[in-house]
This record gives C-alpha cells, structure tokens and sequence, in this order.
C-alpha cells in the first residue's frame, strides 16, 4: 500500500515548492527588465559563482585547516580532471581519514 | 531538439554520479528524521533543490515549523533568481509556456553544465532540461537508496558523508570562476559568508555573501572591454 503523506507534511513541502519555483520562474521573466551592460551586468556575472563560493566556504573552514586542505584538493581535482565526482571522492577522502584517524 | 535533450541528459551524467552521491546522506538523515518516503519523493519532485531540501530535512521536528521552514527555503533558494535570470538569453523567442514547464527542472548542476556549454556557443533549452531529468533522476535514486539502505549506516559523519555535498558545490563553484577578475567580488564574498556564518543564525550567510561579491563587481573599476577572460574550466 502507498503509505499516506500527513497533511502538514504536504504543507510544508508545498510551500517550500511553492517560494523555489516562483524564484526560478520569476528570476527568467524580471530578467527582461534587468539591465543588459554595464555595472548591473557585472555584479549579475558574478554573482552565482559567489554565491556557490559563499554556501560552500564557511562549512569548510568550519572542518577546521583539514577542510581547508579537502576543499584546496576538491578545486584542483576539478581544475586538472573536470570530473566533479572524482573531486567530490579527494574531498571526502580527506575529511574521511582525517577523521578516522581522530584528529 | 530531440538531440539536443539527449545531449543534455548525458553531459550531465559525470554530475549526475555525485547527485546522487550526496542525494544518498540527505536519504540516509532523512530517515533518520522519521522522514517517509513518500514524504521525500514528493519533495525531491516538488521542491527539487538539494541545498534546499538538506535545510529542511535539518529543520524537521514536530510539530513542523512550516513557515520558518519556508523562509528558510526562501533564503537559501534566492540564488536561483539570479540562475533564472542568468538563463533568459537561452530562452530568448521562447513562449511563456514554455518557460513555465522547463523552468521547474533548473538545478544548480544542469544550470551550470549548460552555462558552460553556453560559453561554447552549443547551449539550448532542451539541452538544459534534458540535463534536468538526469539530475532529477540521480537525485531521486540518490536519496531513495540512502533512505531505504540508511538503517546500515548508523554514523554517516564517520564516513564524511556529510560532507559530500560541501566538496560537490566547491567543485560546482570553481566550474563558475570566470578569471582574475572574479578575484575581489569571491575574497568579499568568501568574508562577508564567513563573518555572517558566524554572527547570525540562520542561512544568511550565503545571500550576504554573493550579494557583497556583486556589489564588489558593480562597484570595481570600470575596466576596458578588452580585459574579457577565458573561463578556467569550460566544461565537465
């Protein structure tokens, strides 16, 4: 049987699908109305990449200098190979034996 | 366009692997949780947004903090304002029913495989969203088999499996580094993410950060059009 979805569940999750596709959706249609040039236009390049660099960084520096270390692996891995999965597996692999090791 | 989806849908495969990969700890933690997965189903159908949904998974006691949790979301999700704006010359002829149907399978993984393939020249809607379905696939498969399989692995901290997803949007972030001149918007960013990390609760690191590396650009001097740098990494 299809175990059933509580309805504040359903709540939840719906209001939480709710605000992320009216983002996305309204991030592509006020995109007309955004400046094409000139200073707008360079803050809006960069700007995802800031904000990738923004959410990752504070959890690695709270791992401490081995996150360091696995996040400076982890860029230069997808640097050298373009692979992200093989990146992905030289962070872990640090932070892994770093832990198993009890540091 | 048939091409162009399937084309898409295996340019995304390499990313899709690591989906997955850090689709199985959210699993694993929302099982944890006490999460169905019904329940989980229906958000990674609904919600489709990993950072997003790893928020929510954390935030989940009873009762549920419904609204909290939406303002959560719609903190750590403000990013993709930016990413659908970022994809209006992709879209550019486009009716807006077209855009009302592809734009719900836009994650951070098939946008930034298709922004790079943009700067080739070869990007496409369907190529977008037929990254989208790889991604949502993985990703539902993911999560699916860290929460069924979950029960055997009773610390996944031991493993760093929490820190999958850490090392995947690092690798995302450098696929993003544009030259030299992104250098002062991410070293203000990078600073102003870990002094908000660190003074206020909550996820508004990640907004406060990109918003100071754009400003940063915005307000950098304003250099000759000339200085455009080749992108470090092109593609994956």
């Amino acid at each position: 049987m299809f175990p059933a979805i509580k309805p504040q569940v359903a709540l939840a999750i719906g209001l939480a699908a709710l605000v992320t596709y009216a983002l996305r959706l309204g991030g592509l249609l006020l995109a007309s109305r955004f400046p094409r040039a000139g200073r707008f236009r360079k803050g809006m390049d960069v700007l995802p990449g800031a904000l990738l660099f923004s959410l990752v960084l504070p959890s690695i520096v709270t791992e401490g200098a081995w996150g360091v270390v696995a996040g400076g692996l982890t860029a230069l891995t997808v640097l050298r190979t373009r692979n992200p999965l093989l990146a992905m597996l030289v962070g872990m692999l640090v932070i892994f034996t770093v832990r198993k090791l009890g540091r | 366009m048939k091409s162009e989806f399937i084309r898409g849908a295996t340019a995304n495969i390499p990313m899709a692997a690591s989906v997955a990969a850090y689709g199985s700890v959210l699993g694993v933690l929302a099982g944890q949780k006490g999460l169905g997965w019904p329940d989980l189903m229906l958000m990674n159908s609904a919600v489709f947004a990993g950072s997003a949904q790893f928020v929510m998974v954390d935030m989940w006691n009873h009762p549920l903090p419904i609204v909290e949790m939406a303002l959560a979301v719609l903190v750590i999700n403000l990013r993709y304002l930016l990413i659908g704006a970022s994809l209006e010359p992709l879209f550019s002829g486009r009716s807006l029913l077209c855009k009302i149907a592809m734009m719900h399978l836009v994650a951070d993984e098939n946008w930034a495989v298709t922004m790079a393939e943009g700067r080739r020249g070869k990007a496409s809607v369907a190529f977008l969203f037929g990254g989208g379905v790889t991604i949502y696939l993985s990703w539902s498969c993911g999560t699916l088999a860290g929460m069924l399989g979950g029960g055997f692995i009773a610390h996944p901290e031991a493993y760093a499996l929490d820190f999958a997803f850490t090392a995947v949007f690092t690798a995302l972030a450098v696929g993003l580094w544009q030259g030299r001149k992104d250098l002062y918007p991410w070293l203000m960013a990078g600073g102003l993410s870990l002094l908000t990390h660190h003074y206020l609760a909550g996820k508004w690191y990640i907004v406060a950060g990109g918003l100071a590396g754009a400003l940063t650009a915005m307000l950098g001097p304003s250099d000759a059009p000339a200085l455009k740098e080749e992108a470090n990494v092109s593609s994956y």
